[in-house]
C-alpha cells in the first residue's frame, strides 16, 4: 500500500509523474486510483495529484495523510511536507527547492532532477528522473514492470522511449 | 365525375380546432400537399407549443411533440439519427421568434437538413392575444394595450431578414395567404422548402404571413385585407435567400 | 476479457455508453464533465454514431427527446447548472416515456456555485427535479468501475422501463482515473426499432405520436398513475445497496458515490479504535432503500444513522423518511466543494457518540 502525492507547477509533468505510477501498479496487478486536483490551477498554477496503490480495492482515493511526497517545486513542499506520514518518504526535486526537509522522522531523498534530465538528454523528463527514483526507493513497483510501462505510455510516439528509459534509468541509480 | 379537389393523405380527417378565418389550416393544406408530392417512406413531423399545439392530431405520419420553442432541436434530434426520413417542424412566432430563437438560429446555423414552417401572425394566439415578438409597432395586443411601443417594448423581429444572414440556411422566403394567387406562391415556396431537403440542401423556412381574426379582433375578410395592406408593408414578401440559385 | 485500463471516470462512461449501443450524443461544455462530449466527439463517429455540440443545455436534452423518440439510444452529459436548464426537457420526456441517458457530474452550488466536487444535486435528481409529478431511476456510483458497469446496462433499462435514466456523479468521480474493465461491445445493427418510436415509416391509423400533452384531465391522471406503476416496479426490482459490517454495529455511517468510498475508510478506522461502524451505502438513489434502513433502524444494536455527503443535507431526508423514527438520524457535511477526509468522519463519529 503506498498513498502519494504528487505536486509540482503545471507543465512540470506532476499529472502524468502521477500516472506512470498508476500504470505501473496496474500493470503489476494492483488496484489504483489517480485522482486530479483540477480547474483554473491546472493552467500554469500549481497542480497536484493523489495516487493510491494498493493490493486491495482502493475506499477513500483521498490522501490526507501521504506515505509519499513527491515535492517538485517549492510551494509544494511547503504545503505538504507536514502532511506526510511519521516514516514516509519524500522525494525533493532539488532542482528547485534549495532548502532542506526539516523533518527528522521521514526518509527524505533529494533529486537534482532537472540537471539528471539534461544529463540524460532529455530536459523535459524531470518526471521521469523522480519516477526511477521512486521505483528504486518505494519499494512498491518493479523496474522491469516500470520500463514496460514507459514503452507502452509511449507506445503511439516510439522516438520518445529510448530517452525517456535514459532519464528514468539516472533517476533509479540514485 | 372529375375530381377537382381532394384533402392530401397528409392530413388527418380530425377537424381542427382552429378559429374561423385562421390561416393554420391552410398552412397545413399546403404543408400536407407539398409532402404528399414527395412520395417518401418515412417522415416526421414536430409540433409546437401555441395554437398549433395539437398539430400532432392533424399531420397524418409519425409526429413528436415538442416543448415551447425547442422544435428546431427535436427535429434536429430526429433528422440526424433518421437521415434519410424527411422531418420538418412547424412553429408560431412566440415558439419560433421568442423563446425558441437560440434553437432555430442554430439549427439554421448548423444547415441542418430540415424543412420549418413558421406561421407569423404577429400575435400569441393561444394564450388570448399577448405581444409577439413580431408584434408591429402600433399593433394592439393584451399585453401592450395601447399598442406596442418601441421606447417600452423595442422593435418586432424580421426573422427571415435576420437568418438570411447566417451562412447556413439553404432557402428562407417569407410568403402570405391572403388570396388565390399567394396561396400558390406559398404552395410553391413549400414544396421547394421540402424538396431542398429530399435532395440534401439542408436548412430550408418558409415564413407564411398568417391571420388571427379572434385576438386581432376582425373579420376573416378584414384579416386578409390586414395581412395585405399592414403586415405586408412592414413584413415584405420575397425569397430572402437561395443558395440553390447560387448552385445553379 | 479484455485487459484492464487506466481511464478517467468521464472518459470510461462515455466508452461504456457507447459500448451498451448509445449512437447519439448532444451536449453542451461545462466543467467537470467536458472529457464526456470531448471523447464522444471523436468516438461517435467511429461507430457510425451521432454527436452534436448544441447551443446550450436546453437545446441538447431537446435533441435527446427527438432522437430518443426515433428510438435512437440517446444520451447527454452535463454538470448542476446546466442539469438546471435540462430540466425542462426531462420532465418532457420523462411525460413522453422517452429512454435515454442523462449523466450529471455534480459540482457545487447554488447559482454558479464553483466546480468542485459535490452531492447538491441530489434533491433535483431523485425528487423529480422538473415540474409535474415524474421520477427518473438514479443511479450513485462510487469508482470508475461501477460507472462502467451502471452505464454499460443504463440503456436497457432505459428502453424496459421507457423513462430517463441519471447517474449521479461529482467532480472527483468524473476527473478520478482507475483501472477498469471494459465490457464487449453491444450489437443492436439487427435489433427493429422500439414499437413506439416515431421512426417515420407509419402514416394514418398505425402512425406514432411522442407526446406529453394530456388536456383532458382523466386522461393526464391516468397517466400520471400508469408512471408511477413503473416507480412501483422499479421499487421491486431495480432498488440496489451496498453493505460493509452493519450486522453488529452501533452507528451506521449512509453515504453515495464517492463519499462512500471515504466512509469506508472511516468505518475501518472506526473499527480499528474499538468504535463498531458500520457504512449503508444506496446505489440506486430512486429507488432509494427505505426497507433496508427501516430493518437496520430495528435492530436493537444500531444505535444511530449517520448521513454523510457533499451538501448542506439533502439525502438525510429520505433516510430520515425511511428511518421513521426509529432510531436518531444525524447529518456530517461539507460544501462549496470541499470534500471531507476519512479522519473528519471518524472525528465526527467519535465526538458525536460521547
Amino acid at each position: 500500500m503506498d498513498a502519494i502525492i504528487v505536486a509540482g507547477f503545471g507543465g512540470q509533468g506532476v499529472l502524468s509523474l502521477g500516472q506512470f505510477i498508476a500504470y505501473s501498479a496496474m500493470y503489476e496487478g494492483m488496484e489504483v486510483s489517480w485522482l486530479p486536483s483540477y480547474g483554473p490551477e491546472m493552467r500554469g498554477g500549481t497542480a497536484n495529484c493523489s495516487v493510491c496503490v494498493d493490493k486491495s480495492p482502493i475506499a477513500s482515493p483521498i490522501i490526507s495523510a501521504p506515505d509519499t511526497l513527491i515535492a517538485m517545486n517549492m510551494p509544494s513542499l511547503t504545503k505538504f511536507v507536514d502532511k506526510v506520514k511519521s516514516g514516509g518518504t519524500i522525494i525533493v526535486n532539488s532542482s528547485l527547492i534549495t532548502v532542506k526537509v526539516d523533518r527528522d522522522d521521514v526518509n527524505v531523498i533529494y533529486v537534482d532532477a532537472n540537471a539528471l534530465a539534461i544529463e540524460a538528454h532529455n530536459p523535459k523528463a524531470a518526471n521521469l528522473v523522480i519516477f526511477g527514483t521512486y521505483v528504486k526507493h518505494c519499494g512498491t513497483l518493479n523496474k522491469e514492470n516500470a520500463l514496460e510501462t514507459i514503452g507502452k505510455i509511449f507506445a503511439k510516439k516510439p522516438k520518445f522511449i529510448p530517452s525517456n528509459l535514459a532519464a528514468f534509468e539516472v533517476g533509479y541509480a540514485l | 365525375m372529375a375530381i377537382v379537389f381532394e384533402k392530401p393523405k397528409m392530413l388527418t380527417d380530425k377537424p381542427t380546432h382552429y378559429c374561423p378565418g385562421c390561416t393554420h389550416g391552410l398552412a397545413h393544406i399546403l404543408t400536407a400537399k407539398a409532402i404528399d408530392k414527395l412520395n417518401a417512406k418515412k417522415v416526421i413531423g414536430v409540433a409546437p407549443v401555441g395554437c398549433a399545439v395539437f398539430a400532432y392530431e392533424y399531420f397524418n405520419c409519425d409526429m413528436q411533440e415538442a416543448a415551447h420553442g425547442r422544435a428546431p432541436a427535436v427535429a434536429t434530434g430526429i433528422k440526424r439519427v433518421i437521415p434519410d426520413a424527411i422531418v420538418f417542424a412547424y412553429q408560431g412566432d412566440g415558439d419560433l421568434a421568442s423563446i425558441g430563437m437560440a434553437e432555430i438560429v442554430h439549427a439554421a446555423a448548423r444547415g441542418e437538413n430540415i424543412t420549418v414552417i413558421f406561421v407569423n401572425n404577429a400575435i400569441y394566439g393561444m394564450t388570448g392575444g399577448q405581444m409577439a415578438p413580431t408584434t408591429m409597432i402600433g399593433q394592439k395586443a393584451t399585453t401592450c394595450q395601447s399598442g406596442r411601443d418601441v421606447a417600452l417594448n423595442g422593435y418586432p423581429i424580421h426573422v427571415s431578414e435576420m437568418l438570411s444572414q447566417l451562412q447556413g440556411p439553404c432557402y428562407i422566403e417569407r410568403v402570405a395567404c391572403y388570396d388565390v394567387k399567394h396561396i400558390k406562391q406559398a404552395q410553391k415556396a413549400i414544396d421547394k422548402a421540402f424538396q431542398n431537403q429530399v435532395e440534401g440542401r439542408g436548412f430550408s423556412m418558409i415564413e407564411i404571413l398568417a391571420t388571427c381574426p379572434t385576438n386581432w379582433g376582425m373579420s376573416p375578410q378584414d384579416s386578409l385585407k390586414y395581412v395585405e395592406d399592414v403586415m405586408c408593408k412592414v413584413y415584405p414578401l420575397g425569397v430572402y435567400k437561395d443558395t440553390t440559385k447560387e448552385e445553379a | 476479457m479484455e485487459e484492464k485500463k487506466l481511464l478517467k471516470g468521464n472518459e470510461a462512461i462515455a466508452e461504456a455508453a457507447i459500448r451498451g449501443g448509445c449512437r447519439a450524443f448532444f451536449g453542451y461544455p461545462i466543467t467537470p464533465q467536458n472529457e464526456i462530449p470531448e471523447y464522444m466527439s471523436f468516438r461517435m463517429p467511429e461507430v457510425g454514431g451521432v454527436f452534436i455540440q448544441s447551443e446550450s443545455e436546453v437545446s441538447a436534452i431537446n435533441m435527446v427527446y427527438g432522437a430518443g423518440g426515433a428510438g435512437a439510444r440517446a444520451m447527454t452529459s452535463s454538470s448542476s447548472p446546466g442539469i438546471s436548464l435540462k430540466q425542462e426537457g426531462i420532465s418532457y420526456i420523462a411525460g413522453a416515456e422517452i429512454p435515454c441517458v442523462i449523466v450529471n457530474m455534480v459540482r457545487s452550488g447554488p447559482g454558479l456555485g464553483g466546480i468542485q466536487p459535490a452531492q447538491c444535486d441530489y434533491f433535483q435528481s431523485v425528487k423529480g427535479g422538473g415540474h409535474g409529478d415524474y421520477k427518473m431511476l438514479v443511479y450513485g456510483p462510487n469508482s470508475v468501475q461501477e460507472c462502467v458497469d451502471i452505464m454499460y446496462t443504463a440503456f436497457d433499462k432505459a428502453f424496459e422501463y421507457r423513462m430517463p435514466i441519471m447517474i449521479l456523479g461529482d467532480g472527483m468521480l468524473g476527473q478520478i482515473m482507475e483501472a477498469v474493465t471494459l465490457p464487449p461491445m453491444k450489437d443492436f445493427s439487427n435489433v427493429p426499432n422500439a414499437e413506439w418510436a416515431t421512426d417515420g415509416t407509419r402514416y394514418g391509423a398505425d402512425r406514432r405520436v411522442v407526446n406529453s400533452l394530456y388536456i383532458q384531465p382523466d386522461d393526464l391522471e391516468a397517466m400520471n398513475h400508469k408512471l408511477f406503476a413503473k416507480y412501483d416496479v422499479l421499487a421491486e426490482k431495480e432498488c440496489r445497496y451496498e453493505e460493509y459490517l452493519c450486522d453488529d454495529a452501533d452507528v451506521i455511517i449512509t453515504a453515495y458515490g464517492t463519499v462512500a468510498r471515504i466512509a469506508k475508510s472511516a468505518v475501518d478506522m472506526l473499527r480499528a479504535s474499538g468504535v463498531k461502524a458500520g457504512l449503508l451505502r444506496p446505489i440506486t438513489l430512486f429507488p432509494f432503500p427505505c426497507d433496508r434502513f427501516a430493518r437496520l433502524a430495528a435492530m436493537p444494536n444500531v444505535k444511530k444513522f449517520v448521513s454523510v455527503e457533499l451538501s448542506m443535507g439533502q439525502m438525510v431526508e429520505d433516510v430520515r423518511l425511511s428511518v421513521n423514527g426509529m432510531k436518531p438520524v444525524e447529518f456530517y457535511g461539507r460544501c462549496g466543494g470541499n470534500v471531507m477526509t476519512s479522519e473528519d468522519i471518524a472525528e465526527y463519529i467519535t465526538k458525536e457518540g460521547k
